[in-house]
């Protein structure tokens, strides 16, 4: 069954002037990704959208017949910018199958570890990547008149962030000139060494193990991590005002803007940061463990949370074909029939999935892509939901928020909003954050919440930080237990790539890998249309975005394009195009270079 | 320029025999961009370093990686098309990822990179190789994928695929006389990245000797030894002491560590601003630098079946020097008998004014 996901604004029946026009690659975002835009300039908006990728490599199939216990070194090199948080999911779904619970301080530890990858990564994404795209030399190209304006708005936080008007944080995000782009760059690094401190080498962790970490746990280890950590914390103060006062300007600035990337509020976040007090990685408690996590698992559909529960949201995962290069599994082999509780498992779920990849030539009315389709099933209504994970800060926060569960001091989900506590630091006094449910699934948000969220890994760092100095203080240093591979067993592990949701599902027989599939937040994001016909998150994101951009078809850099899908923070290594546009191609032109037919 | 118009300082610096080099950088090979990112993790040098032109002596340097391009689409790949045009020289090629091989299959493709605007169909990562290989003053394949093939290539892959020397040829050089260089890694450490593009720009400005490689096209002063003997935890494993759960500060080959034959200098080097690593941090070696990554390594966390017989035998000799050493260690740990608060002076000295 089928699900609108995107309001419908165009008005039926009225011919329409339609451009097409291409941007391949789409750069400062990882991995490849073009896009293909029909544009109606006369109405000022993208018409239509599809979505592909260009790069198809075969984790699942080579993965068949090895060491379960080599997965999360193998699955790690999915992606070269949160390959750890593949590690860790990949480690959380090998404790399940083995059956084993690592010690307290293990725990602690790799969220250490992975805090420093939230920090690091949507530092580095913000501010080198995504920034460009507020920065001054931008906006001088495709919007001077909102250039103009911002050089007499006066910030209104600059006596928290130092930069008097909203055009001098523009300036300062020049890239490799820009003094807040090359500040953001240095502290990018700084957060790295704080994860390698913990995880051993960025972006492929070297200590993570099934059972636990190899990291040696020392009065020093903790000592290198905190005081970087507050140096982190002391930016932070600076950093979330500063994005405040430019995404607030963009709305001032031109009215309408949050229609940009806007799509109906579908959102899921499948939870970070283990409970090492509750987590004992049975899958019979799941549903306990899952929302002792300090991020909370959800699903939010129209603003309502729809579930938290873990195993809720395993059961009901579906992958779906239409558009990619794969055929069906259906005459494959069913690995699970039912899960651990007993309830029954679909065989389009990925611990039942056997990926049979079948390249072709790619074509826009048929297959275009190697990405699959996944969805989740709304039991509610039947609708198979494209759920997005807008980046994932902005999942994350409304998930928790919305949950109420996570009450850390530093941290507190209020059901509404989330505040953020972060203390004293060298020449900042201690200050409360508070993220508010937004109004609107759309790019500003995601990009601001990006932001919040940065502050809300910090908090948490200091947080776990505590509780492994406990550990360590009370002299509790084992960091691995022993476990065997078993013969037959099952797994899954659930956590928060830096963008989104991450699952891995893995099947043991015979001591060895029989199948094995992860799902990060990518294939949420950019996948095609499925057999319903329903668009992926990106299409139907762009779809529709109106055009803000001064810039006429000659000269058209499809800098709110940009915005948008940005705001996602594409992540694809795995390769993905965009098609956009449906309909009659009146005219194509490859941007810039108007008129050059090539 | 007379002489006398010239700051003292000047003379010593000369203009580099080429003033501007290009860097394309293509990350379209079966890949992860692990290796793109890595390099913003680097200090010595760091890509802004060598971009706004820190270090002197070195032609500038245009760098075009898509990952931290301010440009997009066309504009973007407007110096990729300059490039097979003969319009941008010189330039330097960086090829990450692992080269599919496209010839196994009917159609369709396996790694792309934009879109050829007669066909309509996505240009394959090979094509563009192929396209500017021949143009290229050298080409670096950075990380393992695209050094030896690395995790995409392991047994039981769909789509073939193999390391850029394997593609182009091991005796391929480029119109410049210069082989492959090879920056293995996964992913490549980030300072042995730039330190070895630096070293190329000190070659291309006439300032340094051709790159020194090794048979499989490695710089030398990089991969010339093993991880352990830059291993900080070797010193347990001359003493025979072996760790025998993942956590202790011990040596780690029974666990699974490659670390005495794998050329690699992370545990040396640390993993950035000489902070983690592998072996020295709990991290078992498992030989990502290496052609015969992942496969010769795997199952990753079984001890090395050749390492059994070499820790064995070091288990004897070990055990006697750690017994010997402990004696003397508590010798070393006793402070001289002269410090002590009785009031007599025993230190040897006789005083006669007090």
């Amino acid at each position: 069954m089928s699900t609108v996901t995107a309001p419908t604004k165009d008005v039926p029946g009225k011919s329409r002037n339609l451009v097409e026009m291409n941007w391949d690659p789409i750069t400062r975002i990882v991995g490849s990704l073009g896009i293909f835009t029909k544009i109606d300039f006369e109405a000022k908006k993208v018409a239509e959208c599809h979505s592909t990728s260009s790069i198809f490599r075969g984790y699942s199939i080579f993965m068949k017949g090895k060491d379960p216990r080599d997965a999360h070194f193998i699955t790690s090199r999915i992606c070269g910018i949160c390959g750890d948080n593949h590690a860790t999911c990949a480690t959380y779904a090998q404790n399940m199958a083995f059956g084993v619970r690592p010690p307290d301080i293990a725990e602690w530890i790799v969220n250490l570890g992975e805090a420093a990858e939230y920090m690091f990564d949507h530092n580095i994404f913000q501010d080198n990547l995504v920034g460009v795209d507020f920065c001054e030399q931008m906006v001088k190209e495709t919007n001077p008149k909102v250039l103009a304006k911002a050089e007499s708005t006066a910030a209104p936080h600059s006596n928290e962030h130092g930069f008097r008007t909203i055009a001098d944080i523009m300036r300062a995000l020049n890239p490799f000139t820009g003094s807040f782009y090359l500040e953001a760059l240095q502290m990018s690094r700084m957060t790295r060494e704080m994860f390698c401190l913990m995880e051993g080498r960025h972006v492929h962790p070297s200590t993570l193990y099934p059972g636990g970490v190899g990291t040696v746990p020392t009065v020093q280890l903790f000592t290198d991590y905190i005081v970087r950590l507050m140096k982190y914390v002391e930016f932070m103060k600076k950093v979330l005002p500063l994005h405040d006062d430019l995404f607030d300007f963009f709305y001032d600035a031109l009215p309408g803007y949050e229609e940009v990337g806007r799509r109906r509020i579908l959102l899921g976040c499948w939870g970070s940061f283990q409970n090492p007090k509750v987590c004992d990685y049975k899958y019979e408690h799941m549903t306990e463990w899952g929302r002792a996590m300090y991020v909370t698992p959800g699903v939010v559909v129209d603003g309502k949370l729809v579930t938290t529960d873990l195993v809720d949201i395993n059961l009901n995962m579906r992958i779906l074909l239409g558009s990619s290069y794969y055929d069906d599994w259906k005459n494959s082999e069913t690995f699970v029939k039912t899960d651990p509780l007993g309830n029954p498992v679909d065989k389009n779920h990925p611990w039942n999935q056997t990926t049979i990849p079948r390249p072709q030539k790619r074509d826009f009315n048929g297959k275009y892509t190697w990405v699959m389709s996944p969805r989740w099933l709304d039991k509610r209504t039947g609708d198979h939901l494209a759920l997005d994970t807008g980046g994932g800060p902005i999942a994350r926060l409304w998930a928790t928020a919305l949950a109420g569960l996570v009450d850390i001091g530093y941290i507190k989900a209020t059901g509404h909003s989330v505040k953020i506590y972060l203390p004293k630091t060298m020449s900042k006094p201690e200050v409360e954050f508070e993220w508010k449910i937004p109004k609107w699934s759309n790019a500003i948000e995601r990009d601001r919440a990006r932001t919040y969220f940065q502050a809300y890994a910090a908090g948490c760092a200091l947080y776990f930080a505590e509780r492994a100095m406990e550990e360590l203080h009370g002299g509790k240093t084992k960091t691995w237990s022993d476990f065997k591979v078993p013969e037959e067993a099952i797994g899954c592990g659930f956590h928060e790539a830096v963008r989104g949701v991450l699952s891995h599902h893995v099947v043991i027989r015979k001591g060895k890998i029989a199948n094995y599939h992860p799902y990060p937040p990518t294939p949420w994001n950019a996948n095609p249309r499925d057999i319903y016909g329903t668009p992926g998150p990106y299409e139907d994101a762009v779809q529709n975005t109106p055009i803000f951009e001064e810039n006429g078809p000659d000269k058209f850099k499809g800098i709110d394009i940009m915005r948008a899908v940005r705001s996602f923070d594409p992540c694809l290594p795995c390769g993905v195009h965009m098609y956009l546009g449906g309909g009659k191609v009146l005219k194509t032109q490859h941007s810039p270079m108007f008129g050059v037919q090539r | 320029m007379g002489t006398s118009t010239v700051p003292y300082g000047r003379s010593t610096q000369k203009a580099p025999a080429v003033k501007e080099v290009h860097i394309l950088w293509i990350t379209a090979g079966l890949g992860c961009d692990g290796d793109s990112v890595s390099i913003t993790a680097a200090t010595q040098p760091s890509v802004e370093d060598v971009v706004l032109g820190a270090i002197p002596g070195l032609p500038k340097v245009h760098l075009h990686n898509p990952v931290l391009a301010y440009e997009v689409g066309d504009d973007f790949m407007k110096f990729f098309y300059d490039a097979e045009e003969g319009k941008l020289e010189p330039f330097v090629l960086v090829v990450e990822g692992s080269i599919p091989n496209e010839n196994i299959k009917k159609e369709g493709y396996w790694a792309a990179m934009g879109t050829d605007p007669t066909t309509n169909q996505p240009i394959t990562t090979n094509e563009w190789i192929d396209r500017l290989t021949p143009k290229a003053l050298a080409v670096i394949a950075i990380g393992t994928c695209a050094t030896y093939g690395g995790i995409h290539a392991m047994e039981g892959n769909p789509t073939g695929c193999m390391g850029l020397a394997d593609y182009l040829g091991w005796d391929w050089r480029s119109k410049a006389g210069l082989p492959i260089v090879n920056v293995p890694g996964c992913p490549v450490q980030p300072d042995n990245f730039m330190e070895t593009v630096l070293y190329l720009l000190y070659q291309v400005a006439g300032l340094a000797p051709m790159i020194p490689l090794d048979d499989q096209l490695r710089p030398t002063w990089l991969f010339g030894r093993t991880v352990h003997e830059g291993c900080d935890r070797a010193g347990y494993y001359e003493q025979g002491d072996f760790a025998e759960v993942y956590g202790s500060p011990k040596c780690i080959v029974k666990l699974g560590c490659w670390g005495p034959v794998v050329n690699c200098n992370v545990p040396k080097r640390g993993w950035m601003a000489g902070i983690g690593g592998c072996p020295n941090v709990g991290g078992i070696c498992i030989g990502c630098t290496m052609p015969g990554f992942p496969d010769k390594f795997m199952p990753f966390m079984d001890e090395p079946p050749g390492g059994r017989v070499s820790s064995s035998a070091i288990g004897v000799y070990g055990r006697a020097i750690r017994s010997l050493r402990s004696i003397t260690q508590n010798t070393v740990n006793k402070e001289p008998k002269w410090r002590h608060p009785r009031a007599e002076l025993t230190t040897g000295y006789h005083p006669r004014s007090y």
